[in-house]
């Protein structure tokens, strides 16, 4: 409980003093100028949008499961690391660029990151913020989607449950369109107790030797059906199907982030993590690495992410009503958010800390059987045993909770945990397990879905440069093209994952932590070189101070993903030593090439930033010198009527 | 207990906005329509549009 005390006290007062100085001093917010939700109001796109209601709406766009699952893996460190990081990055880091991409771009009437990014630092600045995005839309998707396969594989009742969300869906559909038209609050609520009686049933299906099997998937072909979802969600017109799953998965977890709020301030569980572990050292069975830099690459939504920063350049600024309110939405959205990855990390940190590492480390560390397994962990100093673990999992009504790598399943064993101390006790912690472990893979699919879209119409207009019907969103050949493009793209990364010894989310969850906190180097750039610009270079330390820890953080961490000796952690090691001592054969050859792939895609999202960066340093050094004059490209200033409304 | 009901109020139209209910009852009142299952299937067409163009965090 004094970890969210502790957490709510330091928000406080970030929002009350720091966002207060950044909105004066720094961005000199104006209430007297009309935004573009107020000029260019055209009731479809730009929306006038009441603070509060803009505020849910940000929150439920850039919540995911990130915030969940990065401080779960990053509790290996203790749970004083990430805490730590989650409060100094959301406070100083993350908040202040979700807040100055978002008043940035309300001044330049809803413009996107990569469009102020080329308009504001140059071609190169643009070019680089694209392949940032696809890059980590790419890897994201990769890394969630195996996720959701380590969750899912040889769990009945969560692929039962997951599949039945597919009928449920079209029933929403249906209701929606022929029913109530435009009932989705209402439809949600029905999807979401229907939902519920399918976690129920899932209890049945995993009991029913006859039925079980079914629905008994091994993690290659959980990732085959993943891939084959992705390629349909993106190139058939299944949108009657996708769009009630994504109101379904919205409502579950806007309710699930309530309940755990709720649960913990309600019952304050005790923390069992030590507030720092012997992986300090690096040598963590989750991911390899220290915490310098590996702590702050994992945890990135809930401190900084870089993603973020495309919401705060998409829809929200096209709603914003008064120009002073950005600081509420930005800056307080991602208070909200960071208060989640506190949440997260509680709910891993009441688990005994060998239960902690039995759940999220690989086979290939500890062990192949439970009892290699726990004399591993007891070996650490943390005690767990193979019937306590056997228990566990028949608590939760699985087979096993070993090697379940990932952070999904140790976050819903902790949810379960939290809650089966009061709402139901023990009989129903199964049915806590199953819920949390729901939310998440659906959440996960509907990002995989949305993704995989984005990423084809990022793609089609990329090679509408090429050739114009390339870019034609309705042409068949063109979305069939991309569609497998971007699937291709991913589905790599995800199988990369499903055949690696070591879990995959070693390489994985790094790669995509280097990718999301690049992208943030890349808004922290467009957002200090706007600053500069602005005039206001003696503010610039607020945008520059989270960026220099950025740069050390990224590039370090790409460093050691590179070249570190450590096979664990260097993905050129870990491919010398595949190639030295195994025989060759096709497996192993894809495994080395695999390597290569990651350490190449890492190497070059580092040169890329660092080229932005230095065309962005080469243009402030030039403005503050006088040698270039500054323009800024904001909209003209147009007074707004809303501040006379309110006067008068 | 007017505070209540205010906060429950700006709730539910934050629900409304989140769960694209208002931005239906705007596409309604922009072209001048009543609700029913061929304006819903337009508004569905418009969204599809500018959603899937909409990233969604991880």
């Amino acid at each position: 409980m004094w970890l969210v005390v502790a957490a709510f006290c330091a928000y406080a007062l970030g929002y009350r003093f720091y966002s207060r100085f950044i909105s004066a001093k720094v961005l000199a917010l104006d209430a007297r100028r009309a935004t573009p939700a107020e000029r260019l109001e055209d009731g479809r796109d730009f929306v006038p949008t009441n603070k509060w209601v803009l505020f849910g709406h940000h929150f439920a766009a850039i919540a995911g499961p990130g915030p969940l699952v990065g401080p779960v893996l990053a509790a290996q460190f203790g749970y004083l690391p990430g805490t730590l990081w989650i409060l100094i990055g959301a406070v100083f880091g993350g908040c202040v660029q979700d807040f100055v991409i978002l008043l940035f771009s309300v001044r330049r009437d809803g413009k996107s990151l990569t469009e102020m990014a080329r308009e504001e630092i140059g071609i190169v600045g643009g070019f680089v913020a694209y392949a940032a995005v696809i890059s980590i839309i790419v890897i994201l998707l990769g890394a969630g989607a195996l996720i959701v396969v380590n969750a899912l594989k040889a769990s009945p009742w969560g692929v039962f449950t997951i599949a039945m969300t597919i009928p449920i869906a079209v029933f929403m559909g249906f209701y929606l369109r022929h029913l109530r038209p435009g009932k989705v609050l209402e439809v949600s609520f029905l999807g979401f107790i229907f939902v519920m009686l399918a976690i129920w049933g899932g209890q049945w299906v995993s009991q029913t030797p006859a039925v079980a099997p079914w629905f008994t998937l091994t993690a290659p072909t959980l990732a085959v059906i993943i891939i084959i979802y992705g390629f349909a969600a993106s190139a058939l017109p299944v949108w009657l199907l996708l769009a009630p799953r994504d109101y379904l998965s919205t409502f579950v977890k806007l309710g699930t982030i309530a309940l755990l709020a709720l649960g913990i301030v309600a019952l304050r569980p005790t923390l069992q993590m030590p507030p720092l572990t012997r992986f300090v050292d690096g040598s963590g069975p989750i991911f390899a690495g220290k915490i310098f830099p590996f702590a702050f690459i994992t945890i990135a939504c809930g401190a900084i992410s870089g993603f973020h920063s495309l919401i705060s350049s998409g829809t929200t600024p096209k709603l914003i009503r008064r120009e002073l309110e950005t600081r509420m939405v930005g800056y307080g959205a991602m208070m909200c958010e960071s208060m989640v990855a506190i949440l997260a990390t509680i709910a891993a940190c009441v688990l005994s800390p060998g239960t902690y590492f039995a759940i999220n480390s690989p086979a290939g560390i500890v062990g192949q059987s439970p009892e290699a397994a726990t004399a591993t962990i007891s070996g650490w100093g943390f005690p767990v045993t193979a019937a306590g673990m056997h228990a566990l999992a028949q608590a939760v009504g699985e087979q096993t909770l070993f090697n379940r790598t990932g952070g999904a399943p140790a976050f819903a064993v902790g949810m379960a945990h939290i809650f089966s101390s009061s709402l139901g006790g023990q009989a129903v912690m199964a049915i806590w397990y199953h819920f949390a472990i729901m939310f998440e893979a659906l959440f996960i699919l509907t990002v995989l879905d949305a993704g995989t879209r984005v990423g084809r119409f990022m793609v089609q207009d990329a090679l509408s440069h090429v050739w114009r019907p390339l870019g034609r969103t309705g042409w068949y050949p063109s979305i069939l093209a991309t569609s497998a493009l971007i699937v291709a793209a991913w589905g790599s990364f995800l199988w990369q994952g499903v055949k690696d010894p070591l879990g995959g989310i070693n390489s994985l969850w790094p790669l995509f932590g280097i990718c999301n906190q690049l992208l943030a180097t890349v808004a922290l750039c467009v957002a200090t070189t706007i600053i500069v610009k602005m005039g206001n270079a003696k503010y610039s330390p607020v945008t520059l101070a989270p960026l220099a820890w950025l740069v050390a953080v990224t590039f370090t961490a790409s460093w050691h993903k590179v070249f570190d000796p450590n096979p664990r952690i260097g993905f050129l090691a870990h491919a010398r030593q595949l190639a030295s001592s195994t025989a060759p054969s096709h497996g192993v050859s894809r495994l080395i090439f695999n390597d290569r792939l990651d350490a190449a895609v890492a190497g070059a999202l580092v040169c890329m930033v660092a080229l932005i960066l230095l065309e962005s340093i080469s243009l402030w050094v030039s403005v503050i010198s006088g040698r270039m004059q500054a323009r800024v490209r904001e909209a003209p200033f147009v007074p707004t009527r809303f501040a006379a409304e309110e006067q008068g | 207990m007017m505070r209540l009901r205010q906060i429950a109020t700006t709730l539910m139209a934050a629900l409304r906005e989140i769960f694209d209910e208002s931005a239906y009852m705007r596409f309604l009142s922009r072209n001048q329509i009543c609700s029913s299952p061929r304006a819903y299937a337009a508004f569905l067409r418009e969204q599809e549009n500018a959603k899937a163009r909409r990233p969604k965090c991880c």
